[in-house]
């Protein structure tokens, strides 16, 4: 081997001596060039080879102008704005097939200004292909794009029939007032959980939520089953069927039913009960419902928390309900121990010498009861409780309590205020429900009143709740001169309350937080 | 005068033709067409011998040689031997090679006096052709492949060879061979320059595909467009030629 011919692979260190190209004449035309394996200038081998030979130049594409989707075939629609990202994806995916088959890459791709309503899209590609021995060559190719109408098949569905819905959520308590359902309401439109529902109906003791897909439903479900303890049961019923493809059509029925146990309910515990949990009193209050019940017992100050399944084991209900309270003037209050936080609220144990507002003044009936309302009450006061001297009770469990142990003869609840002035300075706001026009029955419509009054009072009472739920500023409010009515009530400061959004031509404010 | 030919539809010409200033072997079996075009220019200049080597067509490739010798393979039959020793001229010693690379063509290539051989050729093989075709031998490899009969051809002339020979070792081969080299192709880009075309010092012959630069390249290296109009090649050539003739019959 003769030095300086063909150097060997170089190691390091190893004399590799220098192998500058040399240029050879194009085969075709005769430019000098640099060697290259088809030996022909780039002129010449782009003239002699066209590598978008093959490639489709014209295509199409569906798009739905009620939702502006545009079909991925088989049966998917993606949302894509023009000239996005999204849509670029869409339309290479269309063309990808007889690109892979060519052996053509695809090293670029960009849009080509199309005038919107034209129906068609342009796309400028820069192809890459392997020609004549290795050789890769890069073209540009335009490919046009021609858009078809068509409504997909959710608004071909929706136009059909617009009213359709493919699932119900069936919202039920088994009690005689509405109160958690004003409370859920709030909730729901705070967290948005009721936007998607097509429409939601008023039902004898409870509310109809109707979606347009079982998941929207599944979703809501999935949202009370967070904030309230619930039992649900699903039921589907056939609509249509295609035999060719087996695709089955339902209609799903959510059958949700809340615990009749609410807030302020006073409960006697059965045996069983009371000692699987911990021999919490007889005599219970439940003080707050979230997914699960807390129940109060008022002589010991334990609060105990039950979860719906552990409840439905002993389904116990309610003895006296919040509609059965009694107001109580309190004559004498001694405070037993000193006040307690228990998740976030306060108690304290003290001994009250109450009488009912009715015998004040005619008879000389005292009671004197254990509460836990120490640290609100003050001799004067009034304050609201179940009357368990007086009541006739249709209870198997407050009898057996009864004859086992001695049961206090009223369970003070809360303290009550003076009537407050009708105005407040702020409002809620309400879900558009169709009202049951074929179940009123007489003099509903002012218990319902009187129910969300109550309910007002309620949340002006428990800063807890409202923190849940949104306020808004009430325009109309005229702020009283005479305050000097109860300088203790209390009232919803300013801080939380949001501007309501007003879509006016003078104002036009956004919504937001006052603070 | 470089011709474009096609040997039975294919371009590779010098698969299957060996052209040496003394004789030109040939295969067996074409079209009368090829055999015309060659006789055509050759006439009576050369002498055209039809054979087989090996029982092959690819005569090109498996045998090599000059004006004083032609080596063959040792897979080549007694009966060619001989039938190429009648035939050829008699200056023209015929030698059977043993040989492990019995394709000879592909891996030497030689003109009169300089003879480039494969890397690995045997050692006895190299004192042969020293012997036989009275030429100086070297070693060598072209743009880094081994096969230096099929990626360089070279006459008295001129020389071809692969286009991705750098330049360095064109100026080397140049100063080893002493004629001028060139890095080009032949059919339309192909590298394989020497089974390309079949080359003596006076005609070329190349496959069709062979472009008009190709063909141009080929006539500027080898020498073959003589300048001078007037005593074209035909008159000095033929006259030497028959010459030679008058004094061998």
């Amino acid at each position: 081997m003769l030095p300086g011919s063909a150097p060997a692979a170089g190691g390091t260190g190893m004399f590799v001596p220098a192998a500058t190209a040399g240029t050879v004449l194009c085969c075709m035309c005769g430019v000098s060039m640099q060697p290259n394996p088809a030996n022909m200038c780039a002129r010449c081998l782009r003239a002699r080879v066209d590598i978008t030979e093959g490639v489709p130049r014209h295509a199409a594409v569906v798009y739905c102008p009620d939702c502006s989707t545009y079909l991925q075939p088989p049966r998917s629609w993606l949302r894509a704005t023009p000239e996005s990202p999204e849509l670029m994806q869409i339309l290479l995916r269309r063309i990808n097939r007889p690109l892979a088959r060519l052996r053509v890459s695809l090293s670029g791709a960009e849009f080509v200004f199309s005038e919107p309503h034209s129906k068609r899209l342009r796309l400028k590609l820069r192809l890459r292909r392997e020609v004549l021995h290795g050789i890769v060559l890069e073209q540009t190719h335009p490919v046009e794009f021609v858009v078809h109408d068509r409504l997909c098949d959710s608004c071909s569905r929706a136009q059909a029939n617009p009213d359709q819905w493919v699932a119900v959520v069936q919202l039920r308590q088994h009690v005689p007032h509405r109160r958690t359902f004003l409370y859920l309401e709030q909730l729901l439109l705070k967290h948005g959980q009721a936007s998607l529902a097509i429409r939601v109906a008023a039902a004898p003791g409870g509310l109809d939520f109707f979606f347009g897909s079982r998941s929207h439903a599944a979703r809501l479900v999935d949202f009370l089953a967070t904030v309230a303890p619930i039992q649900t049961s699903t039921a589907k019923q056939l609509v249509s069927h295609d035999t060719k493809s087996s695709v089955y059509n339902y209609k799903y029925t959510i059958s949700v039913e809340i615990c009749p146990i609410c807030r302020e309910d006073l409960i006697a515990l059965g045996p069983q009960a009371s000692r699987d949990m911990g021999g919490l009193g007889p005599l219970v209050l439940c003080v707050k419902v979230t997914n699960a019940i807390a129940l109060l017992d008022p002589l010991t100050l334990r609060v105990h928390h039950l979860e719906e399944k552990k409840y439905r084991v002993y389904n116990f209900k309610a003895a006296l309900t919040s509609k059965q309270l009694v107001e109580y003037i309190v004559l004498d209050i001694e405070q037993e121990s000193p006040e307690i936080s228990i998740d976030g609220s306060r108690y304290q144990l003290a001994y009250a010498q109450v009488a009912r507002v009715s015998d004040f003044g005619k008879n000389d009936t005292i009671f004197t009861v254990r509460t836990h309302l120490g640290h609100l009450l003050n001799p004067g006061d009034h304050a609201l409780g179940y009357d368990l001297y007086g009541a006739n009770l249709n209870d198997d469990d407050m009898d057996k309590a009864m004859t086992r142990y001695s049961l206090p003869e009223v369970v003070l609840v809360k303290k009550s205020y003076e009537k407050r002035p009708r105005t407040r300075r702020w409002k809620l706001k309400r879900l558009p429900v169709e009202e049951d026009a074929a179940n009123k029955a007489k003099g509903e419509e002012e218990k319902r009143l009187d129910e969300y009054e109550a309910f007002l009072r309620d949340l002006e009472l428990d800063p807890e709740m409202r923190f849940k739920m949104n306020l808004y500023k009430n325009e109309d409010y005229r702020s009283e001169m005479a305050s000097t009515v109860g300088d203790d009530i209390p009232t919803v400061p300013i801080e939380e309350l949001i501007e309501d959004l007003t879509l006016g031509d003078d104002e036009g404010d956004e919504g937001e937080e006052a603070a | 005068m470089a011709s474009r030919v096609k040997f039975e539809n294919s371009c590779e010409v010098g698969v299957f033709a060996r052209l040496t200033n003394a004789y030109c072997l040939v295969p067996d079996g074409a079209s009368e067409g090829f055999y015309s075009v060659l006789e055509g220019e050759l006439a009576g200049a050369v002498t055209v011998v039809r054979t087989s080597v090996a029982g092959t067509r690819i005569v090109g490739r498996l045998c090599v040689g000059n004006k004083r010798g032609l080596l063959l393979p040792h897979t080549a039959t007694d009966q060619e031997i001989q039938h190429l020793r009648n035939s050829l001229p008699d200056e023209v010693v015929v030698k059977c090679v043993d040989e492990r690379l019995s394709a000879l063509g592909n891996c030497i290539a030689c003109n009169d006096h300089v003879a480039l051989t494969h890397p690995d050729l045997d050692k006895e093989t190299e004192e042969v052709i020293s012997d036989v075709l009275g030429v100086e031998v070297f070693r060598q490899t072209i743009a880094g492949n081994i096969l230096v009969g099929s990626y360089c051809t070279f006459t008295n002339k001129g020389g071809l060879v692969h286009p991705q020979t750098s330049v360095e070792d064109l100026d080397e081969l140049s100063t080893l061979l002493q004629v001028p080299m060139v890095a080009g192709t032949v059919n339309r880009g192909s590298e394989v320059v020497s089974a390309g075309m079949a080359v003596n010092d006076w005609t070329a012959f190349c496959g069709s595909d062979t472009t008009a630069t190709e063909v141009s390249v080929v006539e500027s290296v080898f020498r073959l467009r003589d300048p001078r109009p007037g005593a074209g090649a035909l008159g000095s050539d033929v006259k030497n030629s028959m010459v030679q003739d008058f004094f061998t019959s």
